[in-house]
């Protein structure tokens, strides 16, 4: 089996692990490539149409191209989407200028994201993180438990056995599930050709330059480029001395602000 | 290039410095870049330290601040001739819970010894690990050769050693190489303070490595979940092991049915003819039912059965005490389980057996045991289908433990 093949296919397993054990569960779906990727992979494994509801978490700091995006494939893909806003901090001025990036993140996506769990009761998430993006993300495991305040216990993770995932016990608040955890950049890229993956725009270059990484405006820089199509995507990446995230303001605020973040609830 | 990327798994004992070589092994073949190079500078010199290479993995605060690793990191990396997955493990007593979640994916090892102060509790409990899940694959680093002079005498005491362990264990070393993790010699280069050393580099040794065949072997198919689709109950599944066909006459297990495949099914795919180790499927049956939990075969030769003799280890703090109930999960069957005898249990620190026909097992042991289900599974033995032949057992929802059927 080739290497994209040997990827999907793993990923597929975890994604039908995660909905036997949780009916009640739902994708996270931030339009990135990752995300969109992992989105992909749920409707190959449920035969084309995906049996639970797709989140989108909206800072309302989003990229115009992004909503765009959003709103013409959950229709083609017929999706059942549910906005998630924390309505009072984007009322009350929230904002990257206003206080530190990591407060920002947390109100606007972390808390956005409890109060849509909170709301609809769901028991897992799947989520479209990566091993190789960040060195916090390569200590994930796939299923990974949450308790009420959102903490993830990074000193005490549960044992994860081959395929073997821990059940829930009456402490999750809910279940992180992350089937792409094992694939990089590049395998992302490799599989979105293969597959011919809808992208949006923002991954190529405009006037040279393009973003690795897309998020909130404000806290996304785009990086030097000429990679006009995924074939010179893929080509850039190949000799790249950059990091994925280089472009990713809230990573760069202090060196542990991606802890602290991931500790606290963020994806 | 090969395709599929090699899974390696960094083990033994804490400081002997596991995520020295990996960071190592990262910098010296230009996989780190300038800007993750400056930013682990600045966190070394926050702590009060030299360049730190084990930064590159241990990347948690607690762990830079106690200069240890607290949980598994996996990291990528690429030679000319393959892709890899390096997992770091860590090397502490208390979290060898970490350490087996790493060593469960990896289909080789590096063992790290280190020359100044030779084999510790670690070395040997890591050691019995890789035996009992089958790693034959390994490659010992004897580190820190700068701390004994780069003396080929005291590598040669070193290597006596861990090759009287391993031998116990049936694993024959790969290679034993002498290295200087932090100072990059032997690592990716050649060091000249080794030269006595001919054999290979740890990335030579890591490129002569080659990834886990599998064997041409009979059909088996665990049951995930079954999904309506059109009115038509698909089950789909993971082919652990063979190829499953259409229009084949299949067995399903426990319960001894029989039935055909009516068809494969992929998405995006059609006219599905067959499907291999690895895949993920949908299968129609001509008749009867699936449950998650059925296990799909060939030929009825796998072993059906309430009672599973196997050698587990233990892994949370609380141990276990004749009596607590478990749940034993095998592929995708899951029951009730009771361990109704330990005979013996051991301490792979000193591979001597502290006790027969015992009462407990206590954390980090290893024991002999026999387990009664509550319902039959279907089962092989480890050696020969890996897939169905290991399980974990569960406490309260928890991983407690993990097993091999011997």
């Amino acid at each position: 089996m080739d290497h994209l093949s040997a990827l999907e296919n793993k990923s597929i397993f975890i994604i039908r692990e995660a909905y036997y054990r949780f009916r009640n569960i739902a994708l996270l779906w931030s339009v990135g490539k990752d995300s969109t990727t992992l989105l992909w992979l749920c409707r190959k494994a449920f035969f084309g149409k995906i049996p639970f509801p797709v989140i989108h978490i909206d800072t309302t700091y989003k990229f115009p191209e992004m909503y765009a995006f959003r709103d013409d494939y959950a229709k083609v893909w017929g999706l059942d989407l549910i906005i998630g806003k924390n309505e009072e901090s984007v009322g009350s001025g929230m904002g990257p200028s206003r206080g530190s990036k990591l407060d920002c993140c947390n109100e606007l996506k972390t808390n956005a994201l409890k109060n849509t769990i909170a709301s609809r009761g769901f028991k897992a998430l799947l989520l479209g993180i990566r091993r190789d993006e960040h060195g916090i993300r390569a200590k994930e495991r796939v299923f990974s438990p949450r308790d009420e305040n959102f903490k993830w216990n990074y000193e005490d993770q549960p044992a994860e056995l081959w395929d073997q995932y821990k059940s829930t016990t009456e402490e999750d608040n809910h279940v992180r599930v992350h089937p792409i955890l094992h694939m990089t950049e590049i395998d992302i890229w490799n599989y979105i050709k293969r597959e011919n993956i809808p992208i949006s725009e923002l991954y190529l270059s405009r006037g040279g330059k393009r973003f690795r990484s897309i998020g909130c405006v404000p806290c996304c820089s785009p990086v030097e480029s000429n990679a006009g199509s995924i074939d010179e995507i893929i080509e850039e990446l190949k000799t790249t001395k950059t990091s994925e995230r280089a472009g990713r303001a809230q990573d760069k605020e202090d060196a542990y602000t991606m802890q602290k973040l991931r500790s606290l609830g963020y994806m | 290039m090969e395709e599929q990327a090699l899974h390696i798994v960094i083990v033994g004992h804490v400081d002997h410095g596991k995520s020295t070589l990996v960071g190592r092994l990262f910098y010296d073949t230009g996989a780190l870049s300038p800007e993750r190079f400056e930013e682990i500078k600045r966190a070394s010199e926050a702590q009060g330290k030299p360049f730190e290479f084990a930064y590159i993995m241990d990347n948690l605060l607690e762990e830079r601040q106690r200069g240890i690793t607290i949980d598994v990191a996996h990291t990528f990396f690429s030679t000319q001739k393959r892709k890899y997955v390096i997992i770091d493990a860590p090397g502490h007593k208390e979290f060898i819970k970490n350490m087996i979640t790493g060593t469960s994916q990896a289909e080789a090892a590096m063992l790290i010894v280190d020359a100044s102060r030779g084999i510790e509790d670690q070395t040997l409990r890591h050691c019995y690990i890789l035996g009992m899940l089958g790693i034959r694959q390994v490659a010992v680093i004897v580190n820190k050769m700068d701390l004994v002079g780069y003396a080929e005498d005291a590598f040669k005491t070193v290597k006596g050693r861990i090759e009287g362990v391993l031998e116990g264990l049936k694993i024959t070393p790969a290679y034993i190489i002498p290295v200087a993790a932090n100072s990059g010699q032997n690592v990716a280069s050649k060091s000249e303070n080794l030269s006595w050393h001919k054999g290979p580099t740890v990335l030579e040794a890591l490129d002569s490595f080659s990834p886990l065949k599998i064997e041409e072997a009979v059909l088996r198919l665990p049951v995930q979940d079954i999904y309506m689709i059109n009115s038509d109950g698909i089950a789909v599944g993971r082919v652990e092991s063979g190829t499953v066909k259409k229009g084949q006459q299949i067995y399903i297990l426990p319960g001894m049915g029989m039935t055909s495949v009516r068809e494969i099914k992929k998405f995006g795919e059609e006219n599905v003819m067959s499907a291999s180790a690895g895949e993920c499927v949908g299968i129609s049956i001509g008749r009867g039912w699936l449950k998650r939990g059925d296990v799909l075969v060939d030929r009825p030769n796998a072993i059906v059965t309430k009672n599973v003799h196997a050698n587990i280890f233990w892994m949370n703090d609380r141990g276990f005490k004749m009596g607590d109930q478990l749940t034993f999960k095998c592929a995708t069957q899951e029951t009730s389980a009771a361990i109704d005898r330990i005979i013996k249990r051991f301490d792979p620190a000193s591979i001597e057996v502290i006790e027969k026909d015992a009462r407990e097992i206590k954390a980090a042991e290893v024991a002999e045991v026999d387990i009664t289900l509550f319902s039959s599974v279907s089962i092989d033995m480890y050696a020969e289908i890996p897939e169905l032949g290991r399980f974990v057992l569960e406490s309260d929802g928890v991983p407690v433990a993990g097993g091999i059927i011997v």
